[in-house]
């Protein structure tokens, strides 16, 4: 059981978390942040296994992970 | 649930200024995640230097200085003779540590000063708008190597662990590298062996981390990953040269 | 009062440890290189610190690191070297970092020569490095002013944040008796600004880096504000046998000194002469070179070089008396005769001249 949270005001839309992930839950969002980036997020929590290879990556600690 | 990854302590909350896929916001979050495991948050005084990184004064949650261009490494040195009991480190690129400071850091490393030091080399000039660094490949474009780096007008690229691994004074050098979690885990653990040199008052240690700059390397965050795997690495190879 | 006989450059050192400085970031220069050697070997028998750094660059930024942890320290160079330190100088300015800067001015400009110079008044007093900021800057005329100045100059350091510039000439050269007096119940200033490590507090930052132009102007609002107090409060002068003067000579350091044997020479010929030295040569003595030159006909400025504290004696007294310029430069050095030659013709000069009123 895992969970992963993003911080979508601090997104800058790299995708360094969506090429980490070994699952393939992340994906950019189609709506734009305050900084006019495509965020980053997670709609299948139940996928998650928590490895935090996203967060990991992200250079803006936009991700906060739980297991 | 445990929260088994969240934001150390010793980053302060100011949002990142760096560029969409700059690994600098790995590798501030790297030295920071290791200031708390070792639990250096009050006793670390970091020296910023000037580049992308020159507000990285404001980043962590510790003393800091602004240094001036290149000269880290003295200002850090004047700082850990005054006050040895501290842990002090140096956070510069390519610039400040290759081509303006080239004196200071072979000196620091020469005469072991039991600092830190984080040297982040991506190969190009960034805060200045993309200009050549001693980094940059042969061949590498830049806003002066229009064309890209010929040899007899522009000389060739500098591997600085390896210059100061002919030197008796530093116990640890290192290059790593952060574009992928295997790698990002390899960088923390070099990084944390660099604090724990000084914490164990063993002289002089760097670690070289190679870097993307994806808005002066004009590709996107993803692409940048490719260009350090199949341009930088063959060039800077990774690993630990001295320990 | 027991003395000793000591190089200037070596009393200097002592007169530093004696103020409590234990650190020492240098590189060798001529004519300061006694300096760096005397403090090689005894700061580390004080518990300090000596460091030769690889340049005048890298001293001076070690300068930077020790100072922002609170600490006393100093560096010295000599004219060239004091050049490579201008843009640390500025960023001590900026950042407001107490230390102590000895320079031993050579002849100049380049490489120029070894012999003594103060060619460097210019460099010292407006700013030889970026933006608007000032130094300190004391000018001894003795060895044992060197001493005295140098703890004073600690002192100044520290009750201001600035850098305080010990600008000597031929003193660093010159062997005199000298009594180094340690104070045992000096206690150093609390640094509250300083970097020790965040424990118990909030972290400092120490940076002159304002990319906010209105921050920026602010900051040089402060800078000002500290300067026009220390322009307030801390000129020093000395006045030798000014007060009926006809002829003031204006001389800072050692040509003050050969000026006063000069002025000496021609008072015994009936020449109403005396000497005007300013010690602060930032804050310039207004004041004080207003009041000695009050009945003087004639200012006479000397130095060795080719004139640049002659145009802070103008600015002082407005043209209100007219300021002649006698120097030597390139290292060498004017003689008292070469000094009252001048004022004797200065005298001749004016004594032709009939005052204004006299004219009605």
């Amino acid at each position: 059981m895992a969970k992963v949270s993003f911080a979508e005001e601090l997104c800058k839309g790299c995708e360094l978390c969506r090429k980490a992930c070994p699952k393939g839950i992340i994906e950019m969002g189609e709506h734009i942040n305050a900084m006019g980036y495509r965020p980053a997020r997670v709609e299948q929590q139940k996928q998650c296994i928590g490895c935090a290879f996203c967060a990991m990556m992200c250079p803006d600690l936009v991700i906060r992970v739980e297991r | 649930m445990q929260v088994v990854f969240e934001r150390p302590k010793s980053l302060t909350d100011m949002k990142f200024s760096y560029c969409p896929g700059c690994h600098h916001g790995i590798i501030h979050r790297l030295v920071a995640e290791t200031i708390d495991d070792l639990g250096l948050q009050e006793k670390t005084i970091a020296v910023a230097s000037v580049g992308c990184s020159v507000f990285s004064f404001n980043y962590f949650d510790t003393d800091a200085i602004q240094a001036a261009h290149g000269r880290a490494p003295a200002v850090a040195t004047g700082i850990k003779r005054a006050r040895p009991e501290n842990i002090v480190f140096t956070y510069q690129g390519d610039g400040d540590l290759a081509a303006i400071g080239t004196a200071e850091i072979v000196h620091a490393a020469a005469r072991g000063e039991n600092i830190t030091v984080i040297f982040v080399n991506n190969a190009i000039y960034g805060m200045t708008g993309g200009q050549m660094a001693p980094t940059t490949l042969v061949g590498q474009e830049s806003t002066t190597t229009p064309g890209g780096r010929r040899p007899l007008a522009a000389g060739y690229p500098v591997r600085v662990c390896e210059l100061l691994n002919t030197l008796e004074g530093p116990s640890y050098l290192a290059r790593v590298s952060v574009h992928d979690p295997k790698h990002v885990k390899e960088a923390k653990n070099a990084i944390k062996e660099a604090f724990r040199a000084q914490a164990e008052g063993r002289g002089f240690a760097l670690v070289e981390v190679l870097s993307a700059c994806p808005t002066n390397w004009k590709m996107d965050p993803l692409e940048s990953l490719d260009w350090i795997t199949e341009k930088m690495i063959p060039e800077y190879p990774l690993g630990v040269f001295k320990k | 009062m027991s003395k000793i006989l000591m190089n200037g450059n070596e009393a200097i050192g002592e007169a530093a440890i004696a103020a409590g400085c234990r650190y020492f970031f240098g590189y060798p220069i001529t004519p300061q290189s006694e300096l760096p050697e005397y403090l090689s070997k005894r700061l580390p028998q004080v518990g300090g610190i000596f460091l030769q750094a690889e340049s005048e660059i890298a001293a001076i930024n070690m300068v930077i690191g020790a100072a922002s942890t609170g600490a006393r320290v100093m560096t010295g160079s000599s004219s060239p070297g004091i050049s490579l330190k201008q843009e640390g100088i500025s960023y001590l300015a900026g950042c407001e970092l107490p230390c102590l800067i000895v320079n031993i001015m050579r002849g100049g400009p380049g490489l120029g020569g070894i012999q003594p110079s103060q060619a460097d008044y210019f460099q010292a007093t407006k700013g030889g490095g970026h933006g608007d900021y000032r130094n300190i800057v004391l000018a001894p005329a003795s060895v044992q002013e060197a001493v005295d100045l140098v703890q004073e100059g600690f002192e100044l350091a520290d009750r201001y944040r600035m850098v305080v510039m010990i600008l000597g000439d031929i003193v660093g050269q010159l062997k005199e008796p000298v009594h180094i007096s340690v104070d045992p119940a000096r206690k150093l200033p609390e640094k509250p600004w300083a970097l020790t490590g965040k424990e118990g507090r909030k972290k400092n930052i120490i940076s002159s880096l304002y990319l906010e132009p209105d921050k920026l102007e602010q900051l040089n609002h402060k800078l000002q504000k500290k300067y026009t107090e220390i322009k307030e409060k801390e000129t020093r002068a000395e006045n030798y046998r000014t007060e009926d003067a006809d002829i003031v000579v204006a001389a800072y350091g050692m040509p003050a000194r050969i000026a006063k044997e000069a002025v000496d020479k021609a008072r015994a010929g009936g020449i109403k002469a005396g000497v005007f030295r300013p010690i602060t040569l930032w804050p310039f003595p207004e004041k004080e070179l207003n009041e000695a030159a009050g009945s003087a006909r004639k200012i006479l400025t000397v130095e060795m070089s080719m004139g640049q504290m002659v145009e802070d004696v103008r600015l002082a007294v407005k043209d209100r008396i007219p300021v002649d310029f006698y120097g030597r430069t390139g290292g060498m050095v004017p003689t008292a005769l070469d000094i009252y030659t001048e004022i004797k013709r200065i005298n001749e000069e004016i004594m032709e001249v009939k005052p204004y009123a006299s004219c009605i």
